[in-house]
């Protein structure tokens, strides 16, 4: 999802999540349900970023750990962050072009809120610690940026990746 | 007349216009066979019927013609030409016109009559601008009058009695007789009688048979054929009486025939006498055989239902299946032995239903391989190279999300095989073989799998200027070492496939990648062997199904897979010196037999140690087989396929997933990916994996 998409409404819904110290946002029009974490499956050879498989509701879905994306380390983790408010979030997007369902895993989930669009910023090139192709923007939040990931953009890489045994 | 009901008659229209293509085309082979003569025609009638009943006037009037004409194959006085089955054909391509009402600037369809007609010996031809029933009509009983009296002819005398009573449980299927008798009034039926003998008490009436029969005179201008159109619908036996002529003519459907028992005594009482003076009932009884009727095609009720339920009870069974894992699971917990005889019934019952379901769907091969048949006759016409298409394994089923998915891979592959793997006639005259090519069209059940294999006896593909030409493009380096099968099946990769200029010395065309694709995303497989010089062979290798099968459940590091039980051949111990080594490929001795083998455990780089006891399952595809070293065997499970993501696209060895009964997810292996990694070294690729 490009910014300019996003700013072509006044305001934007977004649920907030926290991985490790930072916290993302991700438009609630892709949110379909927030699950307690449920026992996954691994995938072998299937790479860090969608290792595993998880069963939503008799569908089998792929889960994916947006940290190896933007680089979050274990190390970082916000120690009020606890296993009781680890979360799954089961999101439907379009993956190369088709509509496909997907859980993400987030340390814990904060809230659902409506902010006005103006406040959305793109990524500053340069300065950016975060891969800029894998961001729709950020803004500003209570405690720092929270970062807008560009989920279709960023699963679009898995599906290229090159084929494994 | 309600468009669903027009939805049935195009329906029942395309299975016609296959069967009769079928039928034509097998003619091709064996011209003289009476059963295919006879199949011909009666798909003709049933077109020319139900067109009629559903409007379609003008296709009833063309086929009307046409079946005239295909009456004198019938009868043996006009032997199937190439040329009868030319214009056979092309009689058939009209029919879906005639349906859509497309009009026919060009006068194909008056010049296929035409022709036919020209056909016949000292046939008067059909008056081209008006192709109507009746003109037609005329020119048929002239035609018939030759050496079949009182067929089509008009009876002979003024006064000629029609009797008539429907049979079986006409009136519960839908007979009208007000509108037979209507009818009949309009062809000048007058004096109509019903008799009421067989007309039983009230607690005897059945509300389902008509009881009444009725009899009538009817002009001479009549025709048989007349009388015929109004009972084409109706479960009816019905005579012509003549008395002058001392001709009875037994007409109509056969349930006399199948069901003496309903033949009524009041009826054979009025008929019998004027029959016995006059007439040996046999050629009567004898010509019903060849009635071109449906009702005498000796075939199981069958039953159309709209694809989408079928794939609806399709989900529902496979969510079924889960949920009883689930039960059997939870019964197995509870050690409650009532509650575990009721999951194992329920799981019988599970296990019936969705075999019946996916009998269901299962379709022959033989739905697709009519429209083959015409292409290659076509092309090979259009190129001029003769060839001799044979089909074996028609009978072979395969579910019908599958047959539907295959057709285009297989239309691509057989134009191949004519277009750029046939040579010319000249040839094939300098390389000594045969003028006409050979291509063969097989399907067979193995295992799991059906293979599906496309043959021909052509120029073959040179691998050396495939090679050369790969190297060109870049796609391999100069120095790679590639078996002669892995330098073949570089026309599958995208990048070679569309370069035109390579169709001409690959002997394969454009868009093989498209094949591929389409092969994969059945969780199929594609192989190609060619010999220089001898042919080519493609072979398509498919799961039976795409919904349910019955899976092995392994463990490996208390991580617990499934493969598809049909491809596992055997399970043996492991032993215990083979158990020793952790990492790569060794071999076992399967009585007398080396069997490759891998360890899963490294595979999928598992952690910690292995147990002191594995197993191996020998699974097989094809010819191949593989041994695989797992942990434990847990069990047969229903497996309900499941597919996985786009994300994990790249994971060759995982063909989808399961969900078990403890609602965890099980993936399922590929068989013929692990194959194929028994034989390379298995542990470069666990290398890669882990990477």
């Amino acid at each position: 999802m490009k910014l300019a998409t996003l700013k072509a409404q006044r305001t934007v819904t977004l649920v907030t999540m926290a991985l490790g110290n930072q916290t993302l946002a991700l438009p609630t029009s892709y949110l379909r349900e927030i699950l307690d974490p449920l026992p996954a499956t691994r995938v072998p050879g299937a790479g860090p970023f969608v290792p595993q498989v998880v069963n939503v509701r008799g569908a089998v879905v792929p889960q994916a750990n947006l940290k190896v994306a933007f680089g979050i380390t274990d190390e970082s983790i916000d120690p009020t962050l606890t296993a009781d408010r680890r979360r799954i979030l089961v999101l439907e997007l379009q993956i190369d072009g088709e509509n496909a369902m997907v859980a993400i895993e987030a340390d814990a989930v904060h809230e659902v809120a409506t902010i006005e669009t103006d406040r959305l910023e793109p990524v500053p090139a340069a300065a950016s610690e975060w891969p800029p192709e894998y961001l729709t923007g950020l803004y500003r939040g209570q405690d720092g940026f929270v970062l807008l990931p560009d989920l279709p953009a960023i699963f679009a890489t898995q599906v290229s990746r090159p084929v494994v045994a | 007349m309600t468009d669903d009901m027009t939805a049935i008659f195009r329906d029942e229209l395309r299975d016609l216009l296959d069967s009769l293509e079928r039928g034509l085309l097998d003619l091709t082979s064996n011209p003289d066979d009476p059963s295919l003569i006879n199949q011909v025609f009666r798909d003709l009638h049933t077109v020319k019927g139900s067109g009629a009943m559903f409007g379609f006037s003008e296709l009833a009037a063309f086929i009307h013609n046409f079946e005239t004409f295909f009456e004198h194959v019938r009868s043996g006085r006009l032997r199937i030409t190439p040329e009868i089955i030319r214009l056979s054909l092309a009689a058939r391509d009209q029919i879906p016109g005639l349906v859509d009402g497309t009009a026919d600037p060009d006068g194909q369809r008056d010049a296929i009559l035409a022709a036919v007609t020209a056909l016949l010996p000292g046939a008067t031809p059909v008056p081209s601008e008006a192709p109507k029933v009746e003109a037609d009509a005329d020119t048929a009983a002239d035609l018939h009058a030759a050496d079949e009296p009182g067929s089509d002819e008009p009876l002979p005398d003024a006064s000629a009695r029609l009797e008539f009573r429907f049979v079986g449980d006409a009136l519960g299927l839908g007979a009208q007789p007000e509108i037979i008798l209507d009818e009949l009034r309009a062809l000048g039926a007058t004096g109509i009688v019903a008799a009421l003998e067989d007309v039983p008490t009230l607690d005897a009436l059945s509300v389902d048979q008509c009881l009444f029969s009725w009899s009538m005179d009817i002009p001479a201008s009549v025709k048989e054929s007349d009388i015929e159109e109004v009972f084409v619908f109706a479960e009816a036996d019905w005579k012509i009486l003549r008395e002058q002529a001392a001709d009875t003519t037994s007409q109509g459907h056969d349930f006399n025939l199948d069901a003496p028992d309903v033949t009524p005594p009041p009826l054979a009482d009025t008929v019998m006498p004027v029959a016995a003076q006059a007439v040996d009932p046999a050629p009567a009884l004898a010509a019903v055989p060849d009635h071109p009727t449906a009702a005498q095609m000796p075939q199981a009720a069958t039953i159309r239902v709209p694809a989408e339920r079928l794939d609806a009870l399709m989900d529902s069974v496979g969510e079924l299946v889960i949920v009883e894992a689930r039960l059997t699971e939870l019964a197995r917990l509870s050690r409650d032995p009532a509650l575990m005889t009721t999951a194992e019934q329920i799981t019988r019952l599970a296990a019936g239903l969705r075999d019946a379901t996916m009998t269901m769907r299962m379709v022959p091969m033989r739905s697709l391989v009519a429209r083959f048949r015409r292409l290659v006759m076509d092309l090979s016409a259009n190129l001029g190279k003769p060839v001799t298409f044979s089909v074996l394994g028609e009978d072979t089923e395969l579910d019908k999300t599958v047959i539907e998915k295959l057709a285009d891979p297989l239309v691509h592959i057989l134009r191949n095989a004519l277009d750029h793997g046939m040579e010319t006639v000249a040839e094939r005259a300098a390389a000594g073989k045969a003028a006409d090519g050979v291509v063969e069209l097989s399907a067979e059940h193995s295992g799991a799998e059906v293979l599906i294999r496309v043959r021909d006896d052509g120029r073959g593909m040179n691998a050396e200027r495939i090679r050369a030409k790969a190297i060109a493009l870049g796609m391999i380096g100069a120095d790679a070492t590639l078996t002669q099968q892995q330098i073949l099946s570089l026309v599958f990769e995208a990048g070679f496939s569309t370069a035109a200029a390579v169709t001409e010395l690959s002997g394969r065309g454009v868009g093989m990648d498209v094949v591929r694709r389409t092969i994969e995303s059945l969780r199929g497989q594609i192989e190609i062997d060619s010999a220089l010089g001898r042919g080519t062979t493609v072979t398509l290798r498919l799961p039976l199904t795409l919904a349910i099968i019955e899976g092995l459940l392994i463990e490996v590091a208390g991580e617990k897979y499934t493969l598809p039980m049909a491809s596992v051949h055997e399970i043996v111990a492991l032993p215990p010196e083979k158990s020793a080594a952790k990492r790569g490929s060794d071999f076992l001795d399967i009585r007398g037999s080396f069997v490759p083998f891998l360890r899963l455990r490294h595979l999928f780089d598992c952690q910690g140690d292995a147990p002191s006891e594995q197993n191996v399952v020998i699974v097989q595809s094809g010819a191949a087989r593989v041994g695989i070293v797992v942990d434990r065997i847990v069990g047969t499970n229903q497996t309900v396929i499941k597919q996985m993501s786009k994300l994990h696209s790249s994971v060759r060895a995982v063909s989808g997933a399961t969900i078990l009964g403890d609602g965890s997810v099980a993936l399922i292996l590929d068989v013929g990916h692990l194959i194929g990694n028994g034989r390379v070294a298995p542990s470069d690729t666990a290398k890669e994996a882990a990477a």
